[in-house]
């Protein structure tokens, strides 16, 4: 059993808003579903498949389709933070392959900036039930010290430098000053980037995501379906997914789960890295991008830092065009979430609809690829790969 | 100093208690299994290696080694993060630095614990101090 070309992303949609104080959560994920129905040219009631995560209000996907009125066959409700859109594009396309629904939804949502919420700088905690709470949270785990200790690792054992990680924030900032909706358009140096204040050793400001309100969405359809539409016809054809986390203590900071996903992704679509010609990869830090190029296997490990320097994930310039909508680091995450723009950009890369700035040339084949939870401690990540069809 | 932001108390359950009572007493409690025979961290009732329910505490002579670490510098006082892997293990515990100059840590350096007080009538919880 395979999903690949048994499924197509038919819609997708990313909300304009950055900042969002006078609307409601729910409000948010409507808005965005019916952003990507319209883009695929389909309307509420032909839903029959609907996927949200932790996100979502109330008691997630229950409070939301009541929200919208949907009327389902099929619902899933799969949460691994930021990685849970990338894992349920999968999970959509697997779900229409065994016939369980023929159009799937998929919606993101969030209001962490217009909640004033210290996304990155304040301990989190999940609570006395979860069971590592108590052995982490004494000691001030924050979501920046923690991937800044997978940075200072991957600097010890493979001399990784600031400057190789800052060329990641300068050529998601050339993308993004092409992006009218981006939170940061100016274009950045890697002094700039090394220059700006550290936050937590060895991790500066500008080696940090935007935190953003907003959301996308997302619907994936069955092949007869996409047959129907007047869009550019998306075909997903391979996914993996994969959680990593402390091994009972045997912590190994230097890789990531995508080295599960990656490969698992690879082998369904029957492609190598090299054939990719645009890559959205989750940029929660430029250390996350960093660790996912090398785990997904677009450079060897240890060689991601020599890999990502001068300008060589720039459209147009370098080898592998990344994150052309300016990704996390410079344009949206939305709720503290970016798998979901992550999809959408490679969308419109497929669909020849990115800025024409950015716009990879015959971009038929794409990769996404998010991580969601901490990589230092629990994350799981989801990787699908895309190729556009006639 | 960095250790004078306000230290959580860790909640107790009745799985974890003997490991926080070994803190009491000033020692470090490590969770041993009887059937693979390895070490983990945090502690629980079964084995993370092999499922193994047969699960003691050993204790730990509190050396080891910093495998990575942060200063955390967006606070008014900074402190450092860390993973300190633990002598004669294969095992890493988040932790933190104290009681050293926090812009001369480094990977590979050694440690030792040192038990620092948490807020109200919490336990105590290990951290780790330059040897
Ligand atoms: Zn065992």
């Amino acid at each position: 059993m395979t999903l690949k070309g048994k499924a197509y992303i038919a819609g997708a949609y990313e909300h304009p808003t950055r900042k969002a104080a006078d609307k409601s959560l729910a409000q948010l994920h409507a808005e965005v579903a019916k952003g990507a129905l319209e883009d695929a040219g389909l309307t509420k009631d032909d839903v029959d498949g609907y996927f949200c995560a932790g996100d979502a209000p109330g008691l997630g996907g229950l409070s939301m389709i009541d929200y919208m009125g949907l009327k389902l066959r099929h619902i899933d409700t799969t949460e691994t933070g930021g990685s849970s859109y990338v894992i349920h594009v999968a999970h959509a396309a697997q779900a229409i392959a065994e016939g369980k629904c023929k159009i799937a939804l998929i919606t993101l949502a969030g209001k962490p900036r217009s909640s004033g919420e210290a996304t990155g700088t304040k301990p989190r905690n999940y609570g006395n039930d979860s069971p590592d709470v108590a052995f982490e949270l004494p000691f001030g785990p924050t979501i920046v010290n923690n991937y800044a200790m997978c940075a200072h690792r991957h600097m010890y054992e493979f001399g990784t430098t600031s400057e190789q990680l800052a060329w990641i924030k300068v050529a998601a900032s050339h993308h993004a000053q092409h992006n009218p909706n981006a939170m940061l358009q100016k274009v950045v140096t890697v002094e700039d980037v090394i220059g700006s204040p550290v936050i937590a050793d060895p991790l500066h400001r500008l080696d940090c995501c935007v935190i953003s309100d907003g959301g996308g969405a997302l619907v994936v359809v069955a092949p007869e379906i996409a047959a129907k539409l007047d869009r550019p016809k998306v075909r997903i054809i391979g996914a993996g997914e994969a959680p990593k986390h402390q091994m009972g203590g045997r912590v190994d900071l230097t890789y990531s789960a995508a080295a599960a996903s990656g490969p698992a992704a690879f082998a369904e679509a029957g492609v190598r890295p090299s054939d990719i010609k645009y890559a959205s990869i989750y940029d929660s830090f430029t250390i996350t991008v960093l660790i996912q190029l090398e785990d997904l296997g677009f450079c060897a490990k240890g060689e991601g830092g020599k890999f990502v320097s001068d300008g060589n994930l720039i459209s147009g310039v370098g080898k592998l065009p990344f994150n052309t909508d300016g990704g996390g680091l410079c344009n949206n995450h939305p709720g503290n979430r970016g798998g979901i723009t992550k999809v959408i950009e490679a969308v419109r890369q497929l669909r020849g609809e990115a800025h024409p700035a950015v716009q990879v040339a015959n971009c038929d084949l794409a990769l996404a690829h998010g991580t969601g939870g901490s990589l230092g401690t629990r994350h799981a990540a989801g990787t699908v790969i895309l190729e556009r069809v006639e | 100093m960095s250790d004078k932001r306000t230290i959580p108390a860790p909640h107790v359950e009745e799985e974890t208690r003997p490991y926080w009572e070994g803190l009491r007493d000033g020692k470090l409690l490590v969770k041993h299994c009887r059937t693979c025979e390895a070490a983990h961290h945090y502690p629980r009732s079964f084995c993370p290696h092999c499922g193994s329910d047969d699960t003691y505490f050993k204790e730990s002579d509190g050396r080891g080694k910093i495998y990575s670490y942060s200063v955390f510098r967006a606070v008014p006082e900074p402190y450092a993060i860390a993973y300190v892997t633990l002598a004669g293990t294969d095992i890493s515990m988040m932790t933190n630095i104290v009681n050293c100059d926090l812009d001369r840590l480094a990977i590979g350096q050694e440690v030792k614990l040192c038990i620092v007080d948490t807020e109200g009538d919490g336990p105590p919880v290990p951290m780790f101090e330059p040897v």
